[in-house]
């Protein structure tokens, strides 16, 4: 049973490391606007292309 | 806008230099709107950072250069199409997100210890029964000792906290069993522990912690959510004001802003931003809000007004009075003070649960202890025993029977456009056996509506409606909203206190008084006196005709009252304005029960003798005068439309025009109260199998692990049920901005 000795260790490990993760985003306010997040990820304004004001993008 | 515009009151100065300020926005229904506002006001000179949270539609603009006119970037987004609000974050909204956060971080470390003591107590199990050696068993439970009392300490304090504080008030509630059960049970695991027994109860006493924060939270995120989208709606409605600068210039401020002694400007057809005396001008007020009455009333230098009330036709010049120096306000404060302190303090079914609870199982507990004692069990096996009882009745089941409900119902509400203020309103809004009613405002739509469209060409009715957007009095406004028009005639000249007037395909045209018109007889008129109501009237060369503006029924109030009525409610009105009026709306709504001419005072003598009478009332209302009988009312309900005191004593509001939310709450409500009672009869029949066993000793960790999952997951998914829509649920309204500003 001496497995346990480093297996117990990195389950707990694991775990922590779960929870301060979560608890980090928690107070970086990564939770506040969970609706914004989702469509944030949709925005290519990053992108350096000149893009045409008027062009053909889609109206959700 | 020539006229300057001061937001100072919304701002907040930034420790790096310059300010920020929130701003509620309408309109925003895509993805694509974040980036399209958040680029547009980031790109206005002086802006250095403006983001937009999309999930209570609020966006933040900060700045560094101190000479940022906020005003600007308003106007950039109304140029865009939204319309923007400036917000002030309520007090009571950055405390129940800061309890929202407290319990989730509550909630994730509860979750890990859990997850993680049930992955030592799974092995504990299976080794039990096969070869694990004492050892390994002592190893892990000290391992789960180390994990479970502190995660325990920290993630429990939402209890411990609430349990402290009921027994300090000498009452108890839910979260007073809860307690004695954790600390019971792990004081008995570690005890256990120390004596490399073969049973230890830490996932349990986690498990039970998770499992309650976890309706905790729901509860708390479901009142934030609420929070937001009302604090959006207050922004929506913020009046603002035409302030007179001591150097005669006229500033646009906030009417929260407003300060006793300051002179403000009210023109046709604006709402009165404040209480004042006016010192200058005189004009017709619809006090419709503060009072009930329907007809106008006459002011002129020296006379009181109220807040929101609407200036008819004349310009006031007014001097803003501080709280104290208006008889009226007073009158209603000191009614409200009493109301509220004579309103007896409702237990919470949930309290009423644990008040019957506690006892039960702790004396149940005692027994069992000293019955085996009697049989000779010895000390160690007998305590096991009572506290394995303790812990088997966890009051899981029970503590999440009514939360869960709760929780479903509200959301269920809130997507019908109505909403809770009050955590107890569902159960007291299902008690309510007897509705009153006011009349103006509540039962009619705030804003007057032409109500003899059928007799009149439609063609005049387009033409007229067209001028009349030329026109700033409420008369004219109701004329145009009735046709939805928004092309004016562009030579349309307005001559104050008498009408407008234009000329179309050669034919001169006037909208106004009678004698303006020259309109001298007409039925109309007969119908409108005998209605109580207000005319406008209209001439296109030689053709003519005479609008009705009245405050109408709101749309399908007599189906509304007729579905209360069926529901098996009392009904009846209680209005301040004149018995005639409200006759007339008592018969079109075939409400036996009324009366009229009502003080605020009185209002809340009706409701005493209805309570002594042992009914149980549902208050709905909505002007200043009502606010002392919503407060005194065994549960309330407001407009959204309300004035700002009444909605703040009202356990609910809703949003549109219907009265149907009003009969969607009380079936939501009883509904849920259905299924509360439900909830509590599985938890009693859970612990009547459950008792025995523990009782007779036969509890390991095991079965109490899956009895108390077993029990938890019952009761969620038969208060997932509040969730079907009933059958007199009619279709929700989402609760759009539009709709507010509609019925604002």
């Amino acid at each position: 049973m001496s497995v346990l000795i480093w297996l117990v260790p990195m389950a707990l490990g694991l775990g922590l490391a779960g929870l301060f993760a979560f608890l980090w985003s928690l107070r970086n306010n990564q939770y506040d606007d969970l609706e914004g997040a989702a469509l944030r990820i949709l925005d290519d304004d990053d992108l350096t292309e000149p893009r045409p004001l008027a062009g053909p993008r889609a109206e959700i | 806008m020539s006229e300057m515009r001061d937001f100072s009151i919304f701002t907040r100065p930034r420790a790096e230099g310059g300010g920020q300020m929130e701003v509620a926005i309408e309109g925003i229904n895509c993805g694509g709107c974040i980036g399209r506002i958040e680029n547009a006001v980031r790109h206005l000179p002086g802006v250095s950072d403006a983001r937009l949270n999309f999930t209570n539609r609020r966006l933040t603009i900060a700045w560094r250069d101190p000479r940022f006119e906020p005003a600007s970037a308003l106007d950039a987004l109304e140029r865009m199409g939204y319309r923007a609000y400036p917000f002030q974050v309520r007090n009571v909204e950055e405390e129940e997100s800061r309890h929202a956060k407290f319990l989730l971080r509550c909630l994730a470390v509860a979750g890990f210890a859990a997850m993680n003591i049930m992955l030592l107590s799974v092995s504990v199990w299976s080794g039990n029964v096969t070869d694990i050696t004492p050892e390994t068993r002592d190893l892990f439970h000290w391992l789960s000792a180390l994990i479970a009392l502190p995660a325990a300490a920290y993630a429990g304090r939402p209890f411990f906290q609430s349990a402290g504080r009921a027994l300090a008030a000498r009452h108890t509630n839910m979260d007073v069993p809860i307690s004695i059960g954790i600390i019971l049970a792990l004081g008995l695991s570690l005890a256990e522990t120390i004596n490399h027994a073969e049973h230890a109860y830490f996932d349990s006493a986690v498990m039970l912690i998770f499992f309650l924060l976890c309706g905790r939270y729901l509860d708390q995120a479901m009142r934030q959510k609420t929070r937001a989208v009302a604090g959006n709606l207050a922004a929506l409605k913020a009046e603002t004001a035409h302030r007179i600068l001591d150097s005669g210039e006229l500033v646009q401020v906030p009417a929260a802003a407003l300060k006793a002694g300051q002179r403000i400007l009210v023109r046709a057809g604006e709402r009165v931003a404040a209480d004042g005396i006016v010192v200058n001008g005189r004009s017709s007020l619809d006090q419709s809000l503060i009072t009930g009455e329907t007809l106008p009333h006459k002011v002129e230098t020296g006379a009181t007004v109220y807040a929101g009330s609407i200036n008819l036709d004349g310009t006031l010049t007014l001097r803003v009075t501080g709280a104290a120096e208006s008889n009226l306000i007073d009158e209603i404060d000191r009614l409200l003070d009493k109301a509220v302190k004579a309103r007896s303090r409702y237990v919470r079914l949930a309290d009423r649960a644990a008040g019957l609870y506690a006892p039960v199982v702790h004396t149940a507990a005692a027994l069992t202890f000293a019955g085996w004692m009697l049989a000779g069990a010895g000390f160690h096996t007998s305590i096991l025993i009572a506290i394995s009882v303790l812990i088997i009745t966890c009051p899981c089941a029970l503590a999440l029977a009514i939360p869960a409900v709760q929780v479903v119902a509200a959301g269920k509400l809130f997507r019908a456009g109505i909403f809770l203020n009050a955590g107890d309103a569902i159960e007291r809004l299902a008690e309510a056996d007897t509705i009153v009613f006011d009349k103006t405002g509540t039962l009619t739509l705030p804003e007057p509506r032409v109500v003899n469209a059928q007799t009149i060409e439609p063609e005049l009715i387009v033409a007229a409606a067209r001028l009349a957007l030329a026109s700033r009095h409420p008369l004219a406004a109701a004329l145009a909203r009735h046709a939805d028009m928004n092309v004016p005639f562009d030579n349309a000249v307005e001559e104050p206190g008498r009408g407008v007037r234009a000329s179309v395909d050669g034919r001169p045209m006037w909208l106004g008084s009678a004698g303006f018109c020259d309109v001298l007889a007409n039925p109309a008129f007969a119908e409108a006196e005998r209605l109580g109501a207000s005319t406008i009237c209209f001439r296109w060369g030689e053709r003519q005709a005479v609008f009705i503006v009245h405050q109408s029924l709101r749309p399908g109030a007599a189906d509304s009252i007729a579905a209360l009525s069926t529901l098996g409610f009392k009904i009846h009105i209680l209005s301040g304005d004149r018995p005639a009026a409200v006759a007339q709306i008592a018969a079109a709504l075939s409400i036996p029960h009324w009366q009229g001419g009502m003080t605020p005072a009185d209002k809340v003598a009706a409701l005493e003798s209805l309570k002594a009478q042992g009914r149980r009332v549902l208050m709905v209302g909505d002007g200043i005068n009502d606010a002392p009988s919503l407060a005194a009312a065994h549960v309330s309900m407001s407009p959204i439309s309300a004035a700002d005191l009444s909605q703040a004593q009202a356990d609910a509001v809703f949003l549109g025009e219907r009265l149907d939310p009003v009969v969607d709450t009380v079936a939501v409500a009883r509904k849920a109260r259905r299924l509360m009672h439900q909830n509590l009869g599985l938890a009693v029949i859970y612990n009547a199998v459950a008792v025995p066993l523990a009782v007779a000793g036969f509890v390991t960790p095991l079965i109490a692990a899956a009895a108390m999952s077993g029990s938890s997951l019952l009761v969620t998914l038969n208060a997932l049920r509040a969730r079907s829509s009933s059958k007199t649920a009619a279709t929700a309204a989402a609760p759009t901005a539009q709709s507010v500003v509609r019925a604002a």
